[in-house]
Protein backbone atom coordinates (compact mmCIF):
# COMPACT_ATOMS: atom_id res chain seq x y z
CA UNK A 1 0.00 0.00 0.00
CA UNK A 2 1.46 3.19 -0.66
CA UNK A 3 1.06 6.50 1.16
CA UNK A 4 -0.27 10.07 -0.46
CA UNK A 5 -0.49 13.05 0.26
CA UNK A 6 -4.91 12.74 -0.61
CA UNK A 7 -4.85 9.81 1.93
CA UNK A 8 -5.82 11.59 5.43
CA UNK A 9 -8.47 13.51 3.99
CA UNK A 10 -9.85 9.80 2.63
CA UNK A 11 -8.88 7.89 5.03
CA UNK A 12 -11.08 8.79 8.75
CA UNK A 13 -9.70 9.76 11.99
CA UNK A 14 -11.02 6.97 14.75
CA UNK A 15 -12.59 7.73 17.89
CA UNK A 16 -13.02 5.24 20.28
CA UNK A 17 -15.80 6.14 22.67
CA UNK A 18 -17.01 2.85 23.81
CA UNK A 19 -17.72 2.46 27.65
CA UNK A 20 -18.51 6.20 27.49
CA UNK A 21 -22.03 7.56 28.58
CA UNK A 22 -23.76 10.38 27.46
CA UNK A 23 -22.91 12.99 27.10
CA UNK A 24 -19.52 11.77 26.99
CA UNK A 25 -19.30 10.38 23.31
CA UNK A 26 -20.46 13.34 21.55
CA UNK A 27 -18.04 15.88 23.96
CA UNK A 28 -14.99 13.70 23.08
CA UNK A 29 -16.15 13.76 19.42
CA UNK A 30 -16.68 17.97 19.47
CA UNK A 31 -13.09 17.96 20.68
CA UNK A 32 -11.72 15.52 18.40
CA UNK A 33 -13.65 17.70 16.07
CA UNK A 34 -11.87 20.35 16.87
CA UNK A 35 -8.15 18.79 15.73
CA UNK A 36 -9.55 18.32 12.15
CA UNK A 37 -9.41 20.41 9.21
CA UNK A 38 -12.72 21.03 7.13
CA UNK A 39 -13.91 17.77 5.53
CA UNK A 40 -12.00 15.49 6.81
CA UNK A 41 -13.24 12.28 8.20
CA UNK A 42 -13.76 11.05 11.52
CA UNK A 43 -15.26 7.66 12.66
CA UNK A 44 -16.60 6.97 15.80
CA UNK A 45 -17.41 3.94 17.63
CA UNK A 46 -19.58 3.57 21.07
CA UNK A 47 -21.53 1.35 22.90
CA UNK A 48 -23.94 3.86 24.39
CA UNK A 49 -27.41 3.11 22.85
CA UNK A 50 -28.29 6.68 23.58
CA UNK A 51 -25.63 7.41 21.08
CA UNK A 52 -27.81 7.05 17.91
CA UNK A 53 -30.22 9.67 18.42
CA UNK A 54 -27.58 11.93 20.13
CA UNK A 55 -24.78 11.92 16.82
CA UNK A 56 -28.07 12.36 14.58
CA UNK A 57 -29.13 15.69 16.41
CA UNK A 58 -25.49 16.59 16.83
CA UNK A 59 -24.81 16.61 13.19
CA UNK A 60 -28.38 18.52 12.19
CA UNK A 61 -26.78 21.19 14.86
CA UNK A 62 -23.45 21.43 14.26
CA UNK A 63 -23.50 21.20 10.77
CA UNK A 64 -20.56 18.39 10.75
CA UNK A 65 -22.20 16.08 8.18
CA UNK A 66 -23.46 12.11 9.91
CA UNK A 67 -22.68 10.04 6.76
CA UNK A 68 -23.01 6.60 8.18
CA UNK A 69 -24.48 5.33 11.08
CA UNK A 70 -24.37 1.50 11.58
CA UNK A 71 -24.85 -0.85 13.94
CA UNK A 72 -22.88 -4.20 14.83
CA UNK A 73 -23.43 -6.09 17.71
CA UNK A 74 -23.52 -4.33 20.83
CA UNK A 75 -21.15 -1.33 18.87
CA UNK A 76 -22.28 1.80 17.26
CA UNK A 77 -20.47 3.07 13.92
CA UNK A 78 -20.15 6.66 13.38
CA UNK A 79 -18.99 8.48 10.40
CA UNK A 80 -18.90 12.29 10.12
CA UNK A 81 -17.28 14.68 7.93
CA UNK A 82 -15.87 17.85 9.54
CA UNK A 83 -17.55 20.96 8.52
CA UNK B 1 -45.01 82.55 4.61
CA UNK B 2 -46.87 79.13 3.55
CA UNK B 3 -45.10 79.10 0.16
CA UNK B 4 -41.34 78.33 1.66
CA UNK B 5 -42.66 76.35 3.98
CA UNK B 6 -45.06 73.97 1.61
CA UNK B 7 -41.77 74.06 -0.21
CA UNK B 8 -39.58 72.52 2.70
CA UNK B 9 -41.97 70.06 3.29
CA UNK B 10 -41.93 68.62 0.20
CA UNK B 11 -37.61 68.74 0.17
CA UNK B 12 -38.01 66.70 3.04
CA UNK B 13 -40.51 64.11 1.77
CA UNK B 14 -38.26 63.59 -1.04
CA UNK B 15 -35.62 63.12 0.38
CA UNK B 16 -37.39 60.82 3.39
CA UNK B 17 -38.53 59.01 0.25
CA UNK B 18 -35.85 58.75 -1.49
CA UNK B 19 -33.73 57.76 1.73
CA UNK B 20 -36.44 54.63 2.49
CA UNK B 21 -35.53 52.37 0.16
CA UNK B 22 -31.75 52.57 0.39
CA UNK B 23 -32.30 51.70 3.90
CA UNK B 24 -34.48 48.71 3.25
CA UNK B 25 -31.96 47.37 0.45
CA UNK B 26 -29.25 47.58 2.86
CA UNK B 27 -31.09 45.89 5.76
CA UNK B 28 -32.53 42.69 4.00
CA UNK B 29 -28.79 41.29 3.28
CA UNK B 30 -27.52 42.07 6.89
CA UNK B 31 -30.94 40.33 8.48
CA UNK B 32 -30.40 37.58 5.90
CA UNK B 33 -26.57 36.87 7.07
CA UNK B 34 -27.11 37.36 10.63
CA UNK B 35 -29.79 34.51 10.38
CA UNK B 36 -27.38 31.76 8.77
CA UNK B 37 -24.63 32.73 11.26
CA UNK B 38 -26.84 32.58 14.16
CA UNK B 39 -24.83 30.80 17.47
CA UNK B 40 -27.58 28.94 19.51
CA UNK B 41 -26.74 30.08 22.57
CA UNK B 42 -27.99 27.92 26.64
CA UNK B 43 -28.17 30.04 29.72
CA UNK B 44 -28.85 28.31 32.45
CA UNK B 45 -29.34 29.58 36.00
CA UNK B 46 -27.84 27.11 38.33
CA UNK B 47 -29.39 27.61 41.51
CA UNK B 48 -29.67 24.35 43.55
CA UNK B 49 -26.17 23.05 44.98
CA UNK B 50 -27.51 19.47 45.10
CA UNK B 51 -26.03 16.06 43.75
CA UNK B 52 -28.94 15.20 41.73
CA UNK B 53 -29.66 18.67 39.78
CA UNK B 54 -25.89 20.18 39.58
CA UNK B 55 -25.52 16.36 37.27
CA UNK B 56 -28.06 17.97 34.40
CA UNK B 57 -26.98 21.62 34.58
CA UNK B 58 -23.42 19.91 33.81
CA UNK B 59 -24.40 17.18 31.42
CA UNK B 60 -26.74 20.11 29.36
CA UNK B 61 -23.74 22.39 29.70
CA UNK B 62 -21.33 20.22 28.60
CA UNK B 63 -23.86 18.53 25.71
CA UNK B 64 -24.20 22.12 24.75
CA UNK B 65 -21.04 23.42 24.25
CA UNK B 66 -20.03 20.05 22.64
CA UNK B 67 -23.08 21.36 19.94
CA UNK B 68 -21.46 24.71 19.45
CA UNK B 69 -23.86 26.62 21.33
CA UNK B 70 -22.12 29.59 23.86
CA UNK B 71 -23.17 28.59 27.19
CA UNK B 72 -23.52 30.92 30.28
CA UNK B 73 -24.02 29.06 33.37
CA UNK B 74 -25.16 32.10 36.28
CA UNK B 75 -23.90 30.47 39.43
CA UNK B 76 -26.16 31.55 42.31
CA UNK B 77 -26.87 30.72 46.15
CA UNK B 78 -26.46 27.29 47.10
CA UNK B 79 -25.30 26.39 43.53
CA UNK B 80 -22.56 28.54 44.10
CA UNK B 81 -21.00 25.63 47.00
CA UNK B 82 -19.95 23.42 44.59
CA UNK B 83 -17.86 25.71 42.22
CA UNK B 84 -15.96 26.71 45.80
CA UNK B 85 -12.47 24.80 45.62
CA UNK B 86 -13.19 21.19 46.59
CA UNK B 87 -10.45 21.01 49.54
CA UNK B 88 -12.15 24.14 51.35
CA UNK B 89 -13.15 22.39 54.33
CA UNK B 90 -15.46 25.85 55.79
CA UNK B 91 -15.74 29.09 54.13
CA UNK B 92 -16.92 32.47 54.78
CA UNK B 93 -16.05 35.35 57.00
CA UNK B 94 -18.78 35.71 60.19
CA UNK B 95 -19.68 32.88 62.13
CA UNK B 96 -23.40 32.60 60.35
CA UNK B 97 -21.79 31.91 57.32
CA UNK B 98 -18.98 29.15 58.56
CA UNK B 99 -21.96 27.36 59.77
CA UNK B 100 -23.92 27.30 56.98
CA UNK B 101 -21.00 25.91 54.61
CA UNK B 102 -20.09 23.59 58.06
CA UNK B 103 -23.68 22.03 57.46
CA UNK B 104 -23.18 21.61 53.57
CA UNK B 105 -19.32 20.87 52.95
CA UNK B 106 -18.85 23.16 49.40
CA UNK B 107 -16.98 21.63 47.00
CA UNK B 108 -18.12 19.54 43.50
CA UNK B 109 -17.23 16.33 45.40
CA UNK B 110 -19.41 17.11 48.10
CA UNK B 111 -22.81 17.50 46.71
CA UNK B 112 -26.14 15.85 48.84
CA UNK B 113 -29.15 14.81 47.04
CA UNK B 114 -32.12 16.48 47.35
CA UNK B 115 -34.00 13.36 48.47
CA UNK B 116 -33.06 10.00 49.86
CA UNK B 117 -30.00 11.45 50.87
CA UNK B 118 -29.92 9.09 54.12
CA UNK B 119 -26.79 11.44 55.53
CA UNK B 120 -24.81 10.58 52.76
CA UNK B 121 -25.70 6.82 52.27
CA UNK B 122 -27.59 8.38 49.12
CA UNK B 123 -24.93 10.06 47.70
CA UNK B 124 -22.67 6.96 48.08
CA UNK B 125 -24.80 4.57 46.11
CA UNK B 126 -25.34 6.84 43.12
CA UNK B 127 -21.31 7.18 43.11
CA UNK B 128 -20.84 3.58 43.78
CA UNK B 129 -23.69 3.01 40.70
CA UNK B 130 -22.08 5.72 38.60
CA UNK B 131 -19.37 4.35 38.41
CA UNK B 132 -20.25 0.96 37.70
CA UNK B 133 -22.06 2.20 34.76
CA UNK B 134 -18.97 4.57 34.19
CA UNK B 135 -20.97 7.47 33.70
CA UNK B 136 -18.88 10.72 33.86
CA UNK B 137 -19.29 12.20 37.53
CA UNK B 138 -19.68 15.78 38.49
CA UNK B 139 -16.14 16.70 39.00
CA UNK B 140 -15.31 14.84 35.52
CA UNK B 141 -18.61 17.24 33.95
CA UNK B 142 -16.89 20.23 35.46
CA UNK B 143 -13.49 19.75 33.83
CA UNK B 144 -14.92 19.02 30.18
CA UNK B 145 -17.25 21.38 30.87
CA UNK B 146 -14.69 24.17 31.57
CA UNK B 147 -12.09 22.84 28.41
CA UNK B 148 -15.21 23.08 26.08
CA UNK B 149 -15.52 26.59 26.88
CA UNK B 150 -18.90 26.98 29.35
CA UNK B 151 -18.99 29.83 30.68
CA UNK B 152 -19.42 30.03 34.98
CA UNK B 153 -20.51 33.62 35.92
CA UNK B 154 -20.90 33.93 39.78
CA UNK B 155 -23.73 36.36 41.74
CA UNK B 156 -21.85 38.77 43.14
CA UNK B 157 -24.50 39.42 45.77
CA UNK B 158 -24.77 35.90 46.77
CA UNK B 159 -20.71 35.55 46.72
CA UNK B 160 -21.16 38.43 48.72
CA UNK B 161 -23.77 36.53 51.89
CA UNK B 162 -21.92 33.42 52.05
CA UNK B 163 -18.13 35.76 52.50
CA UNK B 164 -16.92 33.88 49.86
CA UNK B 165 -14.47 35.29 47.89
CA UNK B 166 -12.40 34.94 44.24
CA UNK B 167 -10.03 32.93 45.85
CA UNK B 168 -12.52 30.21 47.35
CA UNK B 169 -13.83 29.50 44.11
CA UNK B 170 -12.81 27.18 41.36
CA UNK B 171 -10.38 28.98 38.67
CA UNK B 172 -11.05 29.79 35.51
CA UNK B 173 -14.86 31.33 36.26
CA UNK B 174 -16.28 34.41 34.73
CA UNK B 175 -16.52 37.71 36.13
CA UNK B 176 -19.18 37.82 39.14
CA UNK B 177 -22.38 39.76 37.83
CA UNK B 178 -26.09 40.64 38.57
CA UNK B 179 -29.61 40.05 37.48
CA UNK B 180 -29.39 42.50 34.72
CA UNK B 181 -26.36 40.82 33.01
CA UNK B 182 -28.79 37.24 33.01
CA UNK B 183 -31.81 38.64 31.97
CA UNK B 184 -29.93 40.33 28.55
CA UNK B 185 -28.27 36.98 28.04
CA UNK B 186 -31.89 35.16 28.03
CA UNK B 187 -33.62 37.25 25.91
CA UNK B 188 -31.36 37.01 23.66
CA UNK B 189 -32.25 35.29 20.31
CA UNK B 190 -31.71 31.86 19.58
CA UNK B 191 -31.14 31.34 23.75
CA UNK B 192 -32.64 28.06 25.30
CA UNK B 193 -33.29 29.40 29.23
CA UNK B 194 -33.15 26.76 32.45
CA UNK B 195 -33.57 27.57 35.87
CA UNK B 196 -32.63 24.24 37.77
Amino acid sequence: MTITNEAPAAVPVKLDARGLKCPMPIVRTAQKMRELASGQLLEVVATDPGAVADFAAWSRTTGNELLESSTDGGEFRFLLRRK
Amino acid sequence: MTAPTIELERELLEAAVSEAPVEEIEAVPAIGAGEEEAVRQLVIINWSGELDKIWPTLIMSTAAAASGYRTKVFITFWGLLPFVKDQRRIVGENWMQKMLTLMQRPGISHLKLSKMNFLGMGPWMIGKLSKQYNIARPAELLEAAQAMGVDFIPCQMTMEMFGLTRDDMIDGLGEPAGAATVLELMTEPNTASLFI
